[in-house]
């Protein structure tokens, strides 16, 4: 068998199909540039492919999906923190890495949360001394961010102007759903309390758009949206792409490395075809790494030659450093007033309708950075584990059987809400992630061991969600579900990319020697070389990163057009 | 992922001969509901975990969890003795915990009244159940039957409420496309809202 050789050259090579790759790819490839697109997964596409109005008592597990489809046997996203013949080790701390194997990746699992960073996100070293700011500004990103806003389709409002809160930058907005019963009780209950609780920004449609109809309120996001009316890669930016006739997908396609000539510029990219396990290389004198971060950084670290034996772009040494996760946990709560609540239908978008941005001072807390909080609640879809440990629920009579559990079954339906706090990770060189010297995957790629642990940072922001959250829950004459965990316990804080918002492994910056891209988001060492996703982030935020992940992306193909049309690339 | 693991997904996702190499191509789902849809309405469900004394002993202890009522039917009406043998059989971390409750559970009656659960009258099995059924006020040597029933209890919540027959009790009036103005009016009203 002989590696098969791409005869043509492409202009650009990006190698993903989510949030990062599909923005590059629409934005080249409408700027004429011939592009080809290497995806790890299948083709998938949600308005064939989704289980939307399926009953969790059409399959036989009710719903529960096991280790390879760990949000259900019904979720949209292909992929997993366990994949088949995937595996990945843990040096220091714990880490836990999900993948989406499918086109599109995990735009298919994101909850369509699209928050602008604000100006101070960009710079917290200069407000706090901690981290790095990073090499761009908020208004170097706001033009993208407003022709995401108005390409993709978002609801929302303006948080700046009914909080008073400055880092929550203003954006292009549909209308927001009005909100669900249980979301209107927390705010109740915030308002006395002070904490601001606004409209959430989605990415779903409540108006048609560009040719796709509006939500039909089903709250079925995760499944993949039959009518397109959410985002995702394959939904907004993969189509306009296609319709140019210059985007080449070529699916099942796991990369090994990016090929490098004599003169140092990057070649192409080698990758094994996973049906038949045919080795292929293809050739562009452009390549666009958006497998994500983690994934992007594995890549580069495997691309060793001579000229580059620490691994492509690696001439700094921080390819794989400062890798963060957001800050994550949840607190559910009982809540006495929503039981025996007339039943409606609160389906409504797939997703809150409610949230609650950051708001606290860090000068008068103990901690930097901050977190927002996601509402839960309603009368979702029966399924799986429904009433669980109904013998610890609060004023219930601790558990029995027969005719009045039955009847306590129904009057806790609905009468509970969550909150899921998201932050900031203060990014440090000591998080990490590298090639495992012993460990390959079925297809002989030597694959990353992380190394991961959370700072008193963050393990006073976790106490500090705890303790809202259950304040909340007390405030709305409710009664928080399980003891607040401790300190040896980091107060509940879950593992390391179990959130699923991993960043900055590699990151941007000015100086060479401490960042491996520019601020265009190039290597410094291979100037045909960039990368477009959560790689690039010199820190997190107490925002979700995939709007900024597509801004970021948009920015950097826009940088390449123009470097094209200038012939400089 | 254990090749064990990866067979009990598909299994799951109903590709069933190891010749498909099928796990997660496009149009699994589908094909997997239209099948298994077929296959639920040309034949009776096989048990793939419980022996038959087993099975017999988890119907009437489903139906003791989840009577039927004046509003619905009862647990196994709604299926959910299938629900609990398809699940146990998926997750092998249950197995000798439920195979072990049930035998315990036979012991203690057997020890009491000298019979197997499901021959003891209603009565009795009441009399052994109000010991575990209640872990906060359960005396200390039930503890492994107050686990065990505890368990069962969840198994048998989602067995039936999940099911269409507890779908339609709960009154879950969604997953259908609709328009949207927020809750009705009587609701924001009981709320003080």
């Amino acid at each position: 068998m002989q590696i098969i050789r791409s005869p043509k050259v492409y202009d650009v090579c990006i190698v993903g199909s989510g949030a990062g790759g599909g923005t590059v790819a629409r934005v080249l490839t409408e700027a004429g540039a011939d592009v080809v697109m290497l995806e790890g997964g299948p083709m998938w596409d949600s308005a064939t492919d989704s289980a939307m109005f399926a009953w969790n008592y059409e399959s036989p597990t009710r719903g529960w999906g096991g280790d390879l489809k760990p949000f259900g046997v019904y979720d949209g996203c292909l992929g997993g923190w366990d994949i088949e013949g995937e595996p990945y080790t843990v040096g220091t701390g714990a880490w836990r890495w999900f993948r989406g194997r499918m086109l599109g990746g995990r735009t298919h699992h994101w909850g369509r949360i699209s928050l602008r960073f604000g100006p101070d996100d960009f710079r917290r070293k200069s407000i706090d001394g901690l981290g790095d700011d990073w090499p761009i500004s908020y208004d170097d990103l706001k033009p993208y961010y407003d022709r995401l806003d108005e390409f993709v389709g978002i609801f929302g409002t303006n948080h700046a102007r009914e909080t008073g809160l400055h880092n929550e930058p203003d954006g292009i907005f549909m209308p927001p759903p009005a909100p669900r019963a249980h979301e209107l009780l927390i705010k109740k209950a915030c308002d006395r309390m002070g904490i601001p609780v606004v409209p959430a920004r989605l990415s779903i449609l409540t108006r048609p758009h560009n040719g796709r109809p509006a939500c039909h309120y089903c709250g079925q996001c995760g499944r993949g949206c039959s009518t397109h009316s959410n985002f995702s890669s394959v939904s907004v930016m993969l189509p306009p792409a296609l319709a140019t006739g210059r985007l080449t997908i070529v699916a099942n396609a796991m990369a090994r490395e990016v090929t490098v000539g004599a003169d140092g510029l990057a070649t192409g990219v080698s990758y094994i075809d996973t049906g038949s396990l045919q080795e292929h290389q293809v050739r562009a004198r452009i390549v666009v790494l958006a497998a994500s971060c983690c994934e992007s950084a594995r890549l580069l670290l495997n691309s060793k030659s001579t000229l580059f034996p620490n691994g492509l772009a690696n001439s700094s040494g921080v390819v794989g450093r400062y890798l963060t996760d957001s800050t994550g946990l949840s607190v559910r709560g009982f809540i006495p007033a929503l039981q025996d609540l007339p039943r409606y239908n609160s389906d409504g978008t797939g997703g809150m309708h409610l949230y609650v941005p950051w708001w606290g001072d860090n000068k008068a807390l103990g901690f930097p950075r901050g977190y927002h909080i996601e509402l839960g609640g309603g009368f979702g879809m029966p399924g799986y584990g429904f009433g669980s440990g109904i013998e610890t629920y609060p004023q219930s009579q601790g558990g029995g059987y027969g005719v009045a559990l039955k009847e306590e079954y129904r009057r806790y339906y609905g009468a509970f809400v969550s909150f899921a706090g998201r932050g900031e990770q203060v990014a440090r060189e000591d998080c990490y992630c590298e090639i495992d010297p012993d460990v390959v995957d079925k297809w002989g790629i030597p694959v990353l061991r992380f190394h991961h642990t959370w700072s008193e940072h963050e393990r006073l922001q976790a106490k500090h969600m705890q303790e809202t959250f259950r304040a909340i829950i007390e405030e709305m004459g409710g009664t928080p579900i399980g003891d607040m965990p401790g300190p040896e316990q980091d107060y509940g804080l879950a593992a390391g990319g179990v959130i699923i918002h991993e960043a900055g492994a590699v990151r941007m910056g000015n100086d060479p020697k401490t960042s491996a891209l520019n601020r265009y988001c190039q290597a410094h060492d291979v100037r045909n070389l960039f990368v477009a996703d959560g790689g690039p982030f010199v820190s997190q935020a107490d925002k979700n990163l995939t709007w900024t992940i597509m801004a970021l992306a948009w920015r950097t193909a826009e940088y390449i057009a123009e470097e094209r049309r200038n012939g400089d690339l | 992922m254990s090749e064990l693991s990866r067979r009990r997904m598909l299994k799951v996702l109903g590709t069933a001969p190891a010749a498909a190499a099928v796990s997660f191509q496009p149009g699994t789902v589908q094909a997997y509901l239209a099948e298994r849809a077929q296959a639920a309405a040309a034949t009776p469900y096989a048990r793939r975990f419980f022996t038959e004394h087993e099975f017999a002993t988890v119907m009437v202890l489903a139906d003791m969890i989840i009577p039927r009522d004046d509003r619905s039917g009862s647990a196994t009406d709604s299926g959910a003795h299938e629900f609990i043998d398809y699940i146990v059989a998926e997750q092998p971390e249950r197995q000798t915990r439920i195979r072990g409750g049930l035998a315990w559970l036979d012991a203690e009656c057997l020890r009491r009244f000298d019979r197997r659960f499901v021959d003891c009258a209603d009565a009795e099995r009441r009399q052994v159940l109000d010991d575990i059924a209640w872990p906060a006020k359960a005396r200390p040597e039930m503890s492994h039957g107050v686990r065990f029933f505890s368990e069962m209890r969840d198994l048998v919540a989602t067995g039936f409420w999940s099911s269409r027959m507890g779908v339609e009790d709960l009154g879950y009036m969604g997953n259908r496309p609709t328009t949207w103005e927020g809750p009705p009016r009587e609701v924001l009203e009981k709320l003080g809202l």
